[in-house]
């Protein structure tokens, strides 16, 4: 059950609370999100929407632990994130988020099977160990067929797909995806929406996803509005569109 | 291990930069050797001087004579073990290219002082039974492929000109590393009965060997304080002393080197430098996904670190391996300008950490960019 308002049982898997951000611009002080709560349980598929400069990737950031709030607190799977070091941030990262950028961001150079294997070659698995979950993460997002193909070598829906394996492939405790279908086609974007959901009711992945596509946030359980830095309680998706609610 | 296929796949994204990069290291790294390989060539001399003799010189100059008079007076100088004189012939061997150094030696006395300088016993007798003998170093007589018993034709401009022959009677190996063979020897008794008036029962600098290395300074103090105020004053210094001496004639060899070699090194750093920040930078958003993904700053350092030294290594590799092959050749194309190229191991181990050097230098700057870049406004930058 996702909440805005601070009330939110104790062991949810995910617990905003008071979360500010400001940036620094020419002297000027731009205050992004404002005393901000958020509570998300395990299996929950949360879309976040919002304008332009409204804070949905700044928000996501910082769940993501890239980057710092100036006051608040992030609390994940009951550790909080928001006083550890650089490098146990990176650590953190490494074993509890998973990312899924607009621009898949895969490594030209590595085929698809190097780039879903990056985030294992940061564990002891063996290679033998390291082989089965890249199979495995390339066969959950349809792509066991293609692993020895580069980036360039695929659609992108394709790209997509394989940032998607390499998202899961050390199994996280949630996914953060930043507009995860801004630079598909429809039918293409209609895919990936279609995977991310299998991976949250199939897989029981915790999913938060920045959008701009009213469309695309439908398939998430629950649609947050970001405006002006506050969050707005959410309703269920489905409602949202019904009640034309999207940005 | 399980890193070097990234770091790989890394450094082949751009395979003309990678070659281009790699060429101007092996460049770099050949002109670097050379440069080395010269400078150790002039102050080879220096290094394997006998640590146990002086060199007697005119304080005048190099080419100015002394009495052949000195050489019992300076025998009878406590300390002194032998002694043993020489003089410079000056001579061409059919052309003025085919330059090496032709000394009148006393052969009374030339094995007891230049003990490393080693002749086998009946060529050296055949030597001293012949007036018109000589002998000659290794090198020289691999040089001009003579055998035992050819007659050598030389000509000289000094001591009244003329063309003489000489018989070969030995060759002479150093037994020390590096040592000079490209010597040439001639009868001292017979240099002096063919020589003009002025140079008869001459010498042009005597070679001192000496009971114990420790009397340097007192036996040489001692040699000028007894021919100071005379027609013919000398000035006595250690071998080395005098080896380096010689160089210096040559000009600063090796600030000509060093200033050389400088330039080379920052040359280099400049060019790999700027390739590795151009590198990095072309792929700011791959390192800020993979900081994203759980890889610490300081292993996407050590990858950029990874990649330029492997080129610094492999680029290395291969300009020391065309040093390897070319110093040879150039060295015989320079036969008689330059004493003998040799490419030691210490030149090889000097190349391959100038190298190394340069790899993680200009690697380093980069490297702790990607290090401290901030991942939101890297991926920002996308």
């Amino acid at each position: 059950m996702i909440r805005v308002d601070g009330t939110g049982k104790s062991n949810s898997l995910i617990q905003v609370r008071g979360l500010d951000k400001t940036y620094r611009r020419g002297g000027e002080e731009i205050q992004v999100l404002q005393r901000l709560n958020l509570d998300v349980d395990k299996g929950d598929f949360v879309a976040f929407m919002g304008p332009s400069g409204s804070g949905k990737t700044t928000l996501l950031n910082l769940l993501g632990g890239l980057d710092v709030p100036t006051h608040g607190s992030i609390t994940v799977a009951g550790d909080e994130i928001t006083h550890m070091s650089g490098n146990k941030l990176t650590q953190w990262r490494a074993r509890h988020v998973g990312f899924i950028f607009q621009m898949y961001n895969l490594l030209p150079v590595l085929t698809a099977f190097q780039n879903v294997e990056l985030p294992l070659l940061l564990t002891k698995l063996s290679k033998s160990d390291r082989r089965k979950h890249v199979e495995t993460a390339l066969g959950v997002v349809g792509l066991a067929d293609r692993m020895n193909h580069y980036p360039r070598q695929l659609s992108g829906g394709q790209e997509q797909r394989v940032a998607i394996a390499r998202a899961i492939v050390a199994d996280p405790t949630f996914l953060l995806c930043d507009e995860p279908t801004g630079d598909l086609d429809r039918k293409s974007a209609d895919e990936i929406m279609e995977l991310i959901h299998r991976l949250v009711t199939e897989h029981g992945k915790t999913v938060l996803m920045v959008t701009h596509d009213p469309v695309v946030a439908t398939r998430a359980d629950t649609t947050l509005h970001l405006e002006k830095g506050v969050l707005v309680e959410g309703k269920t998706s489905h409602e949202s569109v019904m009640a034309g609610g999207a940005a | 291990m399980k890193f070097s296929r990234l770091v790989l796949a890394n450094l082949f994204r751009k395979k003309v930069r990678l070659i281009l990069t790699i060429g101007s290291f092996a460049i770099a790294l050949v002109l670097f050797t050379f440069l080395a390989v010269v400078k150790s060539a002039f102050s080879r001399g220096t290094e394997i001087a006998g640590a146990d003799r002086l060199v007697v010189v005119s304080r005048i100059g190099l080419m100015q004579l002394m009495p052949i008079s000195y050489r019992d007076k300076i025998l009878a100088i406590p300390g002194v073990k032998a002694v043993t004189h020489n003089h410079w012939f000056g001579g061409v061997y059919q052309d003025e290219k085919n330059f090496f150094p032709q000394f009148v030696i006393d052969p009374e006395n030339q094995r007891q002082v230049m003990t490393e300088l080693v002749v086998p016993d009946d060529q050296w007798n055949n030597f001293l039974k012949d007036r018109q003998g000589a002998i000659a170093g290794a090198r020289t007589a691999a040089r001009f492929h003579w055998k035992i018993g050819d007659r050598i034709p030389i000509k000289t401009t000094l001591y009244g000109g003329g063309a003489s022959e000489f018989n070969l009677d030995g060759i002479y190996h150093s037994e020390r590393p590096g040592g000079d063979e490209s010597q040439f020897w001639l009868q001292w008794k017979y240099f002096d009965e063919n020589a003009p008036g002025p140079v008869k029962s001459t010498a042009g600098w005597y070679v001192v060997k000496l009971d114990n290395p420790d009397d340097a300074v007192r036996v040489a103090k001692a040699i000028d304080e007894k021919f100071a105020n005379s027609s013919f004053e000398t000035k006595s210094e250690t071998e080395s002393a005098f080896a380096a001496y010689f160089v210096k004639q040559f000009g600063n060899i090796e600030l000509l080197i060093l200033a050389i070699g400088s330039i080379v090194f920052f040359t280099l750093l400049l060019v790999t430098g700027n390739t590795m920040a151009i590198s990095v930078r072309e792929r700011t958003s791959e390192l800020a996904v993979l900081k994203a993904i759980g890889f610490s700053g300081r292993a996407v350092l050590y990858f950029v670190l990874a990649e330029s030294v492997i080129i610094a290594l492999v680029g290395g590799f291969i300009g020391l391996t065309l040093a390897y092959l070319a110093i040879p050749v150039i060295g015989l194309a320079l036969t008689g300008l330059l004493p003998p190229l040799i490419l030691s191991k210490s030149v090889l181990t000097l190349g391959l950490g100038f190298a190394l050097l340069v790899g993680a230098a200009s690697g380093l700057l980069p490297g702790i960019g990607a290090m401290r870049m901030r991942v939101v406004n890297a991926l920002r930058r996308v």
